[in-house]
Parts: structure tokens; sequence; C-alpha cells
């Protein structure tokens, strides 16, 4: 959403910490804005509001393993808020980061149970690659439509995600399904052991790819030439036109690499947690993606933060649910609520006196060839 | 005399990171009166508006309207206490009617539901009132922009002001359109409104004004009227020495063509020939002008030129190269230089800081980028100070968003990125709109020096006098065609005014 973020990491002029608060103040104030409604909330239906939330603390803090629990759930989040960023610096609304993610999901899992005889290193790696390049694919389909018939992303990827939800489900419940032991239900074969991303220690090895691909995003956005015509492109296609940019080819690039990182974030929870492909086991990850960006601020370095606070709500929970008695389910109401400040970000200036960041606007496009 | 201002500013203090742009700041403006406010590119003019009108919340400072201390929280009160604004750039909805926009934010409901009759009454009976004619039916994007301009003053007078606030409302005019503007701002004042009028032109304000207030560096610098002053006079108050308000250059030494168009016919959105059948050349050395009336076709000649557009028929050959149409990179790298008509849409990225908007064009290339597509900051940041240095822009550091400049500053950078490149042929459209008189001097001499090098120069300008003292020869459009080409010694404002409305001055 703004170079300001960026500057404020890059740059050490002028009021460095102040810039940044400017630039963190609302997500945060969104954050305990929601936590404080949740616990009127939670007051209000009998429970005790400081129980559930120290239960919730404690079961995504509380011990290394509720800590690498946390991560574990933040991992693909990250992938999803870094895809729904990434395209956002070029103007586009990818909501279909919930489609991609399942194609990435599904192909790294066929990847990892028909493939044999590969050394595990490779094995993953590649399972990891067709998977994300899965995603990539399918996320091309809505960048050319933008691209070339003016199509807007925002209603094809909406399409697209109940596209992807089908399919997905189809392979699972038809070609690629599990036959052992007499299995009734929809999803693939175990992936083999050397497909699998291991967790060392309590640090599942996805969680560290993952911040690795934060630094990437945000060295290929601001340190490349890539970067400045994807940014140039979300900013002003006329500039972008005017300086020589390829402004169609450059939507279609910036939507592969968006689906790119969704579909990682599929096959990652494939091959480091679920082991197969289960639909259900995926289901919203996606979307939370959007919520992540936008709390995040859409720069990488958010993202990961944001995915963090919304990956412990999700260990938390059942920790939650148990210790405190309180529906898991709140924690999808907070979340929500957490949204509902970022976007309405008037409200929460209002509240905290904070003036406007001043920082680079993005307009989503409109209907039309770029 | 109290009694008698509708407006009074008192010592308004309001501080941009770096930038002073208002300093202790008073002003006051009279019922019934025009009072121009001048001042250089980055004086503090809008500001000061933006700040009357609650846009900015000021530093330091108050406000008496009809001699009452009031406080101005944002642009609901400013309405309220009688303040309209018509902006340097127009807040209108392109896609809605005229009515729909006029009422925007104030809705006149039956019920839960929209009353349009009532308000497209409302808005025919102050049209008629006020002398400004428009089409409450028509949608906007379809009226020329002198009438939009008519939309929001009459915005603002639905609004029931009686303070208007016009920043720069001439800069996008045609003569006409502005002649048409000025009788409508005299009907205005007899009606009792007060104008504040903001402009560059010192033609304008010596003809319309009743009083003038000079601004410079965030400071009011003095008061004339034009009964005391000329455009010299106040040309030197503004700028704080004597400018050049002719063009100083030398005979031009043309040579070999280095730009040739060819039977170039270009279709608009509807099927319909806005250039047709245009042939011309330009040599090196030489400033070709291009005048007529704004939508006869300059500007998609000039997009067909530049890589912006494609074409339906002819060609344009670059120093004998046929060149690819929509390919402006290819143009970048074959010394072509453009200074785009539309600063904002084309010529800048407004988030962007000036270094980055510095290398627009040339990013990609060494040494501003290395291997694997890696930006390299420091090149790019001994580029921008070069510029910075070499075409003076005002501005806190290479650092700040060019959005935060001011309109002649933008231009500079513009310039300062296209002129410092080794170029062939340079086309500048419409280079001096909105720039102070002491800018204009400055981006003509750098354009008379890049001609002098021996670059063929096309400039597209509405503007007849700059038109008459830039050009060698002058090329008049009108209705997509060419109707003549001239020398630039034998036309007279007279004779290019009778062309460029369509007649033939030699025949009559
Ligand atoms: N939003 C902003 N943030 C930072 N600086 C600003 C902002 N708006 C204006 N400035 C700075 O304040 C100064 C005054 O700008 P202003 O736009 O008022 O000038 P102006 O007199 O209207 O000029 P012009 O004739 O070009 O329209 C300039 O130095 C400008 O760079
Ligand atoms: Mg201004």
């Amino acid at each position: 959403m703004d170079d300001q973020a960026e500057k404020e990491m890059s740059t050490s002029s002028g009021s460095w910490l102040g810039r940044l608060w400017r630039t963190i103040a609302v997500p945060l104030a969104a954050v305990l804005l929601a936590m404080l409604i949740g616990a009127i909330l939670l007051a209000i239906s009998g429970a005790d509001p400081i129980k559930a939330y120290s239960a919730l603390f404690d079961g995504a803090f509380g011990s290394m393993k509720a800590f690498g629990r946390t991560l574990a759930k933040a991992t693909p989040l990250i992938f999803s808020g870094l895809a729904v960023a990434f395209a956002f610096k070029a103007g586009l609304f990818n909501i279909g980061a919930q489609g991609q993610l399942l194609f990435g999901a599904l192909v790294s899992a066929v990847a990892g149970f028909m493939i044999h005889g590969l050394p595990p290193f490779l094995h993953a790696t590649l399972a990891l690659l067709i998977g994300a390049s899965a995603g990539a694919l399918y996320a091309a389909i809505p960048g050319a439509l933008k691209a070339y018939t003016g199509a807007h992303e925002v209603i094809t990827t909406i399409m697209l995600n109940y596209v992807a939800i089908n399919i997905t489900d189809y392979f699972a419940d038809g070609p690629f399904k599990d036959t052992t032991g007499g299995n009734i239900v929809a999803r693939t074969p175990e992936i083999l052991d050397s497909a699998r991303i291991p967790t060392i220690g309590n640090i599942p090895l996805g969680f560290v790819l993952a911040v690795l691909a934060a630094v990437v995003v945000w060295w290929l956005l601001w340190h490349t030439t890539l970067g400045f015509e994807i940014r140039t492109v979300g900013l002003s296609p006329h500039a972008a036109k005017y300086a020589g940019m390829k402004v169609a080819f450059t939507v279609i690039l910036t939507m592969v690499i968006s689906g790119f990182l969704a579909g990682a974030g599929g096959a990652i929870e494939t091959q480091g947690i679920v082991g197969r492909y289960q639909p259900g086991f995926n289901a919203g990850l996606g979307f939370d993606g959007i919520t992540i960006a936008l709390l995040g601020k859409t720069h990488p370095f958010g993202i990961i933060p944001a995915a963090l606070l919304i990956g412990a709500m999700k260990a938390g929970a059942s920790t939650m649910q148990f210790d405190a008695g309180v529906a898991k389910e709140i924690t999808d109401v907070i979340q929500a609520l957490m949204l509902f400040f970022v976007t309405a970000d008037m409200i929460v200036r209002k509240l905290i006196h904070a003036r406007d960041d001043g920082g680079e606007k993005i307009t989503l496009s409109g209907w039309g060839q770029q | 005399m109290a009694e008698n201002l509708a407006l009074e500013i008192r010592n308004v203090t309001k501080r941009f990171p770096g930038v002073i742009a208002n300093d202790n700041v008073s002003f006051n403006l009279r019922k019934g009166e025009i009072h121009a406010l001048l001042g250089e590119n980055g004086a503090g003019k809008s500001t000061l508006m933006n700040v009357v009108y609650g846009l900015y919340a000021p530093d330091e400072g108050e406000f008496l309207v009809n001699g009452k201390k009031v406080e101005i929280n944002g642009p609901h009160d400013a309405i309220n206490y009688g303040i309209g604004m018509v902006h340097q750039h127009f807040m209108l909805v392109p896609v809605f009617s005229v009515t729909e926009n006029m009422i925007l934010g104030s809705e006149v409901t039956k019920g839960t539901s929209l009353d349009l009759k009532r308000a497209r009454k409302e808005i025919l009976e102050i049209s008629e009132a006020y002398g400004l004619e428009v089409d409450p039916d028509a949608i906007v994007e379809d009226i020329p922009v002198g009438v939009q301009q008519r939309v929001e003053i009459l915005k603002a007078l639905y609004r029931k002001a009686n303070i208007l606030v016009l920043d720069e409302p001439t800069a996008v005019l045609t003569p006409q359109e502005a002649e048409d503007l000025f009788r409508v701002m005299r009907h205005l004042t007899e009606k009792g409104v007060s104008i504040i009028f903001i402009t560059h032109k010192l033609k304008e304000i010596l003809n319309v004004a009743d009083r003038v207030t000079v601004m410079r560096r965030g400071k009011v610098v003095g008061h004339t009227t034009p009964a005391e002053t000329d455009q010299q006079g106040l040309a030197t108050m503004m700028v704080g020495r004597d400018v050049l308000l002719e063009v100083e250059k030398a005979p031009a030494q043309p040579k070999d063509v280095v730009l040739s168009v060819e039977n170039l016919t270009i279709k608009d959105e509807r099927n319909v020939s806005v250039v047709k059948d245009i042939s011309f050349d330009v040599r090196a050395g030489e400033i070709l002008g291009i005048a007529g009336v704004q939508g006869n076709g300059q500007t998609e000649l000039a997009e067909a030129i530049t890589g912006l557009r494609g074409i339906d028929a002819g060609e344009i050959t670059l120093s004998g190269e046929r060149i690819p149409f929509e390919k402006p990179r290819w143009l970048v790298e074959h010394g072509m230089g453009h200074v785009p008509e539309d600063r904002h849409k084309h010529g800048l990225v407004l988030p962007y800081d000036l270094a980055d908007n510095m290398v627009l064009c040339t990013y990609y290339q060494k040494p501003f980028a290395g291997a694997f597509m890696v930006r390299n900051r420091d090149a790019i940041q001994k580029n921008a100070d070069g510029l910075m240095e070499r075409f003076d822009v005002r501005a806190p550091s290479t650092a700040v968003a060019a959005s935060t400049l001011s309109g002649g500053n933008q231009q500079k950078v513009i310039v300062g990125r296209e002129f410092s490149r080794p170029l062939k042929v340079l086309v500048a459209n419409q280079p001096t709109r909105g720039l102070d008189v002491g800018s204009i001097e400055y981006i003509h001499k750098e354009i008379v020096k890049m001609r002098d090098e021996g670059v063929g120069v096309i400039v597209v300008s509405a503007e007849l006098d700059e038109i008459l003292s830039l050009a060698d020869r002058i090329a008049v459009m009108f209705r997509g065609k060419i109707v003549t080409v001239i020398d630039a010694k034998d036309a007279t404002r007279e004779k290019l005014g009778l062309w460029m409305a369509g007649s033939n001055p030699d025949e009559e």
C-alpha cells in the first residue's frame, strides 16, 4: 500500500520511528479493538474473557510445542498473505489465492505419492515447485483475462475459486483417491517420506521457507527493475505505458508470481503438515490471506507478524475451547472484526486520533483493458 | 471598513515536512470583489486556499467570515459559512450527469429516494440567475472542460456559496472559454459574490481583478491593483527579479529532416477520424510549433508520434527509420524525448519520490540497473542529485513524493529527465501549462537550448503567445488537418486566430 513503509525499512533519514509508528498504528489499534469487542461478546455470553484469552495465549505460546503449532499454522498464511499483497502492488485484487492454494496442495500431493525413487531433498523440492507452479498457472488465467479482455480480476478469481474447489474435490474423490484399507473418504494417498518437509525440533522448516519467501518478495519489489515495473503499473498504468513498460505482460506476470506464492503455501501445507491432499484441510487459508495482507499493510515484513497473530489464534483456539469452555468460533469473529477495522480505517483513525499516513494508495483498476 | 470584508485570514502558518508552505499569511477579501492571488509555483497559494476550505488544518491562524470569527474544521464547515472552491484539478464524477454531480454530498431526498426532479429544477434556476448555461442531463465526461468548470462553479453556488475560490481556473481553458468565465465572474460579483482568483496569466489579472495580493515562498510580499502596475511589474513583484517575458533566441539553423510524418490518419475510440491525412517534416535545429484550439487533433497527433497511440494509416520516420507504433521504449532508445500533455497522468508517478521519477524511462538501463535486474540505488540517487541542481528543482530533498511538489517543480522534474538524455527529437506538449512566469522563462530557455544543440523540436501549445515566441515555423491544426504551415516571421496573433477558427486570412 505504500512505499512509505519501504522507506521506513531502508532509509534512516528523518523520523524513522515516527513513520513506522504511523504505518502500524492503525493495524495495531484494529487488533486491540477487535480483541476488546471479542471480550465484550465473551462476557455477554457468560464466559470469563480473561480466562478465555489467557487460555488462547497459552495454547499459542504456552510451551515450545504450542509455539511450534503457531508457527505451523502461520506458514500457509504467510504465503497466502504474500500472494494477495504481491498482486496488490500491481493494483490487482487477487481474491483467488484460495483456488491457487488448493491446486498447489493437490498437485504437490500427487507429485508426492506418484513419483518414486528420488532422494528426499530432491523429491520434496520438486513436489513443492510443481505444486507452486500449478498455482501459478491457475492464476495466469485471470491475469490473461484481465490483460487482454479487461475482465475484472475480482470477479474472475472469485468464480475460479469455485472451479478450483470442485476440480480438486473431483480428483481427490476420483482419479487420485486413496483406496488403501477400504478408505471411503475423499483424499489422496499419503505422500512418500521423501516428499515430506520436516519439522526440526519444534520449528517447521516450512515456516523458515515462508520467511525466506517474504524476504525474496521484498527484494523483488523494491530492489529489482521488475518490482519497479510492477509497482508502477499498480500506481499508474498510464505512466507505465509512457515509460515503455509492457503493462499487459506485467499484469499477467504479477498474477503468475502471486499464484506461485499461494500454490507454494498449499504445497507446504500438504508436504509439511497434512501429508496428503484432503479437501477441508485447506479451507479458508487463501481467504485468510486477504485479512493478513491488509493487516500487514501489504508489506512483506508486515505480513509475517500478521500471519503469526492469526496463526496463534488458530493454534490456541482448541486450548481455549477446552480450558475455558468457549466455542472456538469466537476467534473467527475476532478475525472478522480485525478485517473490518483495518479496512474501515477511518473509524480507527478517529478513535486513536491518527492522521492519514499519506502513503501510496493503490487505486484498484476498474473494468477495461490495461 | 471591517463590515465590508467577506473573508479575513489572519496570520496563517502551515508547515509540511521540510517546507513552510504558509508563513504567517494574512489576506482579506472585500464583498463583491475579484481578488487575484499571484505567486510563483510553490508559493503556497493552493495551500492557503485548502486551509480556508478546511482541507488542511493550519498550524496557526484564524478566520473571520463577514466580520465574525469562525472555526473551520473541514469542508463541511467551510460550505456552511458560504465558502465554495473550484480546485486546480476538478473533482467531478465523470460517469454521472451534471445534476447528479451537483447534488453529490447534499442530496435532496423525497422520503428515502433522491428527488432528482427538484434538484434539476433548482439547478436550472441557479444557472439562469447567474448566466451559467449547462445541460443538467449531460454526462460529465462528454462535456468540454470549460463546461465542466461551469458545473464546478454551479456546484458551489448550489451550496449557497458567496465566497468563491477559483484555483487556476483558466489553466485548461481555451481563450474563448476563458472569456466566458470572466463574463460569468463579473456577473457573479454584481450579485454580491466575492471571488478569490488564482492564475499565472498576468494578462488575466490585469483584465479582471480589482486587487492583487502577491505571495513568494510562503509569505505575502505585496499588494497592488491593475491600475498601478503592468505585466512586467507583476512579474518582478512575484519573482523578485526582472523576468524576460519574451524568449530570446537567434534565428534557427535547420539541418536535415529528423522526423517526417506522412499521410497520417488516426481514428478515435468511436472510429471518427481525429487526424486526417497529415504530412509534415521537422528538421534538426528548428522548433515547429503546432497551434490550434484544444481538441482539433493535436493531442492524438502528439500521442502517435511519441508511441502512446496507434494509427490507422500513414507512417512516421525518425532519422530515416520507420517508427513502430505504441512502442514508447523503442522511441526512448532512438532519441525521442517527450514532455507529455498531462503530467499527472503520463509524466509522473505521483507517489514515487523524485529519484525514481527521474529514471522513469531509463530505469532498466546501465548504470541504473545491473545484472539480475538489480537496481543501482547509488546511480539513481546521483542522477537525481545532478538533475535537481541543473534544473533548479525546488524540493526539500529527492526523497519526497512527486505529489508534494508544486506544478512548476513537477514540470521541471519531467523536463530534467527528458532533456538529459541524448535526443534527436523532442515533443513538448503544453510544456508550460500551469507554470509561473519565472518557470516559463526557464523552460523556454531550455527548449531553445535543445534546438541550438541540433534537436528537432515540436511544441504543441494552446497558448498563442507561447507558439509565437518559441516557434520557428508554425503549423495550425483545425478539425484534424494541418490547414497551413507558415514561417513564424510572417505570423501574427490575428492571422493565427483566423486560421485556428477555420478561415483563411489570405483569402479575405
Ligand atoms: N500535501 C503536501 N505535503 C507536503 N508538501 C506539500 C503538500 N502540499 C503542498 N506542499 C508544498 O507546499 C508548498 C506550497 O505548495 P502549493 O501547492 O500551495 O503552491 P502553489 O502556490 O499553489 O503553486 P502552483 O502555482 O504550482 O499551484 C510547496 O513547496 C509544496 O511542495
Ligand atoms: Mg496551486
